[in-house]
């Protein structure tokens, strides 16, 4: 199948009319019908993320008090975790069959099509978290104003972390133990977005106003979208130069 | 001007240039440090409400003050490295990330070891020890991924993104964690206001940091040194150097 779209890709970029935004559409689109080829590997990160976030009733306390106060930390962290390790698939298959290639000597912009990916990216492993959260929110004993405002900083968060990590993946392209090593260069990047999301839900839980974190959640997702396709196309053309 | 720039990058010039500047800066740091050092434990005034424990101040802050200046330096060697592709931007960037992650642990030790009497707990999930931590964990992500790539030049690069995007980081991991959780003391040095402090309590402080600023740049020296011995040890100008020293 990949080898199929390569070509598609390719034939069409050849064709000097194709604007910035049909190329986008098309590896926006390619990614997405390769995930869904591949289902265990789309349902893979929500398990891991339901069972991170079940291991901390069984390991800490089930008592509700306890469940209420951490619920929206431990899902947020779950989460966080389970999009670090969907990152390793956002760029290895097609580095490894060469489509990645492809992709860097496209005439359009890398850094836009690499937004497509990212986005792509997010749509098979962010919004799915996002989706499931709600059940695993009443399972956390929260309320239903706190599952909503958990779903709606996992709606702007999820985002944030698949572009910055696609940075990390970009860097790490190729290498030897290029989880572990993923992990280290990309969780301190995540804390000021973990800090807000959380924050966010104990500001709702408490009865605060909500609207001063969503707006600065929003600014990161803004300066996420704008900054991280740049790096993460020169990590890319330096890590395929390697190779 | 382009053989000026093109000789500033060359290891070879810069070795015998650090070779002449290092005992200045070795001498000069060490004992404007150690004259901060012996001033500020020995001589200087108690504070009135910590006693004695505050001393420590006189070696928290000088490394703290390196372990945030050290990821600037970095940050901008990245910049040269990615933009003019100078070896020696380089070859900066990869010798000082230990030397900082070391200054930033110095930093967070001396801080815990003064956080004990001071607030009763040697950690605390404060605002600034929690950034300082996190700086230490970019500082281990920098030295990990330039130690990871076997190729020289894509290992320069990558990290030099890395670090990039670290200091962009920075300020909004600061500011996040500001926000956050606070309990430190505000700085005490601010670049545009008078000190707060008595100056025969700070001037002690500003002799220490200068003096760990030079022996940081003798360190740097000497670690680039070492490191360009090792990258150019095919070359004629490092066999002769080495079978001279040997003889």
């Amino acid at each position: 199948m990949t080898a199929e779209a390569t070509v598609t890709i390719t034939i069409r970029s050849e064709d000097s009319a194709v604007g910035v935004l049909p190329a986008m559409w098309a590896v926006l689109m390619r990614d997405l019908r390769g995930a869904f080829r591949q289902r265990q590997d789309l349902l893979n990160p929500l398990l891991f993320f339901v069972m991170v976030v079940s291991l901390f009733p069984l390991g800490v306390s089930p008592e509700p008090a306890f469940l209420r106060e951490a619920g929206a930390g431990i899902l947020w962290v779950a989460a966080l975790l389970s999009v670090l390790l969907s990152l390793d698939h956002l760029f290895r298959h097609d580095y490894d069959d060469g489509t990645l290639e492809q992709l860097v000597l496209q005439p359009q912009p890398l850094f836009l099509l690499l937004l497509a990916k990212t986005l792509a990216h997010w749509v098979v492993t962010g919004l799915p978290l996002v989706l499931l959260t709600p059940v695993l929110g009443v399972m956390m004993q929260l309320d239903g104003n706190s599952i909503l405002v958990l779903c709606l900083t996992l709606l702007i968060g999820t985002p944030v972390l698949s572009f910055i990590g696609s940075i990390g993946a970009a860097l790490t392209l190729g290498l030897r133990s290029a989880g572990v090593l993923l992990s280290l260069l990309i969780i301190p990047l995540y804390i000021p977005v973990l800090i807000f999301g959380t924050g966010t839900v104990s500001a709702a839980t408490d009865g605060a106003a909500v609207s001063a974190y969503m707006a600065l959640m929003g600014a990161f997702l803004v300066l996420a979208l704008t900054l991280a396709p740049f790096a993460s196309a020169a990590a890319l053309r330096i890590s395929l130069s390697n190779s | 001007m382009w053989q000026i720039f093109h000789k500033l990058g060359s290891p070879k010039w810069f070795y015998g240039i650090a070779s002449k500047l290092m005992p200045w800066l070795l001498w000069l740091g060490a004992g404007l440090l150690l004259a901060g050092l012996v001033w500020g434990l020995a001589f200087a005034p108690k504070d009135y409400l910590q006693g004695n424990s505050y001393r420590i101040l006189y070696i928290h802050v000088p490394s703290a003050f390196l372990a945030q200046s050290v990821y600037l330096m970095m940050a901008s060697a990245a910049v040269v490295t990615l933009v003019w592709r100078i070896k020696l931007a380089d070859l900066f960037v990869r010798s000082v990330a230990p030397v900082g992650a070391i200054f930033t642990f110095l930093a967070l030790f001396t801080g815990a070891v003064w956080g004990k009497p001071t607030w009763g707990t040697w950690w605390i999930w404060d605002a600034r020890l929690t950034s300082m931590l996190i700086l230490l964990f970019l500082y281990f992500g920098v030295i990990a991924l330039s130690s990871a790539i076997s190729d020289e030049k894509s290992a320069a690069r990558s990290t030099a993104v890395l670090v990039l995007v670290g200091v962009v980081n920075i300020p909004i991991i600061k500011y996040s964690v500001e926000w956050w959780n606070t309990l430190h003391q505000p700085a005490t040095f601010k670049l545009t206001e008078k000190p707060s402090m008595s100056p025969d309590m700070w001037v002690p402080l500003l002799l220490a940091v200068l003096g760990l600023y030079l022996i940081f740049g003798w360190l740097a020296c000497l670690r680039m040194q070492t490191e360009i011995l090792t990258r150019e040890s095919r070359t004629r100008w490092v066999q002769e150097l080495v079978r001279s020293g040997e003889g």
